[in-house]
């Protein structure tokens, strides 16, 4: 008796019981369903919904890895105990001690993400008698990506809940949801617990305890990790240089630091055709014209260098893509097959939109420092329209070439 | 209710669930939005609009044969204006502060939808008795959701209850603080409680099915 036929047993133990789902589904996660339809068309393919999930968390796997070592990293450098390098194979960086640090704080994010999504997703699949989907294996993924590596546990725990539930369950679960679900957890995190999630603090492991360290009366010196969009926004000036930005040797979410990794990954996406390089590419594009509008703006001497806009502004338009995290969301979140733009036309505007939106929001708001999400889950809810405005324009242009035929 | 005939109860009692300004008619969103994030400011805007519905639909029902049905809408703004800005003063004399937090929202009562609705639907065309019961029972239909919005807003917002921090004091780490738990800051915006009301009518229909619309 392998482990197959003892899963195979279980199930068919619980056949017809309320139960049925939660077995069903550890049994086609582990192996491929032993059941064949008979009927109907069918249509050959290797690929279903699992291996699309696990394209997308095959191309995550590197972004998480780089993530845990920079967590150390930066968790070091900090302390004052190695120096800055720079690089991408730096041997400062590729250590065991940077390793252990970053696997102590990512690796228990990783399982309360999947522990708490994938529970939420069995209860709501025993209550309403279908299958457990696999919809929450990419968002259980993404979501220890875009946190900060200190978030108290328990709020990332609330938010998967509210995510899961609010974000996707009620509007039918996998495949129906309108908002991406790893977003609307970032949301969540961010209007709930603000303090936790932004500001020059939350960045680096660390920091936030020595400052309540110092609060009690200890004598340490502060840790800041301040963001690069945080030092611009004040008109600072920028410790890194645009290569620690590419390799991603800079403080940020636990995954979205290396742009280097992250456009590897995009390739991956782009090459097993998961994700939409029309999408990709057009959220690119729309970030370089809103970089270049704000270029030209400062340029043509419209605003002075007083103003409180002046020091994002002033960016070149295409370190806008190397700071912040408009890469991460552009590859991973604005490609969501469910939330985006099905038609070929829309999703060049919904990408376009979704980099204008996202550069607007990082300069002229400084309470929001970094925008992406937000562009991002706004566009989101306009998808459908712009795919109806698609459609309808389709169908009135071959109304017409009929009618210059009948003509 | 040995008080009231069964008909009349029926008054009363169905606004409280099956028949819920709010959550089953939809009226009335905005004020539910706008104005509980405290406990205090819900009770006291569902008691305003209690005093205002209650006797609204009592001179609107006295009225109900002399009024020419063409300028019945302005009769009724005229009334509702009137309760309204006799509630203002009072909330201004005597509740200052309060009266500076629901700000705006206690003018807009006059366009809160539920009590424009129930002159229409009801004080137009039945008795003073009968209509005063119908305002006091869809008030309290309002007021009913709006103080449970405003619980958990207030609760999980601010960690207060009507100013009473419950769940102990956030800058001296003591009780639930003591472990870490933070206030859901989240909770104070008006989205959340869009989203409470709604968990509200999600649990509602789920109780009872025959609430849900056909498709």
């Amino acid at each position: 008796m392998g482990l197959k036929s003892n899963l195979h047993s279980l199930k068919e133990k619980y056949k017809g019981t309320k139960l049925a789902p939660a077995f069903n589904a550890l049994h086609t996660f582990l192996y491929l369903p032993n059941e064949t339809t008979h009927n109907g068309t069918h249509i050959k393919a290797a690929d279903d919904l699992k291996r699309t999930m696990n394209t997308v968390i095959i191309a995550l796997l590197p972004c998480l890895v780089y993530g845990m070592f920079n967590a150390g990293y930066q968790h070091y450098l900090a302390l004052g105990e190695i120096e800055a390098t720079s690089g991408f194979f730096a041997a400062t960086f590729w250590t065991w001690d940077n390793l252990i640090v970053g696997m102590w704080q990512v690796l228990p994010l990783v399982i309360v993400s999947y522990g708490v999504g994938l529970a939420v997703e069995f209860l709501f699949a025993v209550i309403k008698g279908h299958e457990v989907e696999e919809g929450y294996l990419v968002t259980g993924m993404l979501v220890p990506l875009i946190v900060p590596i200190d978030i108290p546990l328990w709020m990332l725990a609330v938010a998967v809940i509210f995510g899961v539930v609010i974000g996707k369950e009620i509007f039918g679960g996998t495949g129906m949801n309108i908002l991406n679900p790893a977003l609307t957890i970032r949301a969540f995190l961010f209007f709930s617990y603000p303090t936790w999630m932004s500001g020059d603090k939350v960045w680096v492991h660390g920091a936030v305890e020595r400052d309540q360290m110092i609060a009690t009366g200890e004598s340490l010196n502060a840790i800041s990790g301040e963001t690069i969009l945080g030092a611009y926004a004040q008109n600072n000036s920028i410790a890194y240089d645009y290569w620690d930005m590419f390799w991603g040797l800079i403080p940020g979410s636990v995954g979205e630091t290396s742009k280097f990794l992250i456009i590897i990954g995009a390739l991956f996406l782009i090459f097993t055709k998961v994700g939409s390089w029309r999408i990709i590419v057009s959220t690119l594009i729309g970030a370089l014209t809103m970089g270049l509008i704000f270029n030209g703006v400062v340029d043509a001497g419209w605003i002075g260098d007083s103003n409180k806009f002046y020091g994002l502004m002033n960016i070149p338009f295409w370190q806008h893509l190397i700071i912040g995290s408009i890469l991460f969301g552009a590859v991973y979140m604005a490609t969501d097959p469910v939330t985006a733009s099905q038609t070929n036309k829309g999703k060049w505007i919904y990408g376009f939109l979704i980099g204008l939106i996202s550069i607007m929001i990082r300069v002229f708001n400084p309470a929001y420092p970094e925008g992406v999400f937000l562009a991002i889950l706004l566009m989101n809810v306009f998808a459908p329209t712009i795919d109806h405005y698609v459609v309808q324009g389709n169908v009135k242009r071959r109304m017409n070439r009929l009618k210059v035929k009948i003509n | 209710m040995g008080l009231l005939s069964k008909k009349d109860a029926k008054l009363i009692m169905d606004p409280l669930s099956d028949d819920n300004p709010i959550t089953i008619q939809v009226l009335g969103i905005c004020s539910a939005l706008a104005i509980t994030a405290e406990l205090e400011a819900s009770i006291v805007m569902a008691v305003s609009v209690m005093f205002v519905l209650g006797i609204g639909n009592v001179v609107i029902s006295l009225m109900r044969n002399i009024i020419p049905s063409k300028i019945r809408i302005i009769v009724q703004l005229i009334v509702v204006a009137t309760l309204v800005i006799i509630v203002d003063l009072v909330l201004k004399a005597f509740a200052y502060e309060l009266s500076k937090t629901l700000s705006v929202f206690v003018g807009l009562i006059i366009t809160n939808c539920i009590i424009m609705g129930r002159f229409e639907a009801f004080a137009l065309a039945n008795g003073p008795w009968r209509s005063f019961l119908d305002g006091i029972g869809n008030s309290f239909g309002y007021g009913l959701i709006l103080i449970l919005v405003g619980f958990f807003r207030e609760l999980l917002g601010s960690g207060t209850l009507l100013g009473y921090k419950v769940l102990g004091d956030p800058i001296e780490l003591t009780g639930l603080y003591a472990f870490g738990y933070e206030n859901n800051g989240f909770m104070l915006l008006s989205p959340m409680a869009l989203i409470i009301v709604g968990l509200i009518i999600w649990v509602q229909r789920s109780r009872n099915p025959s609430l849900i619309e056909d498709e």
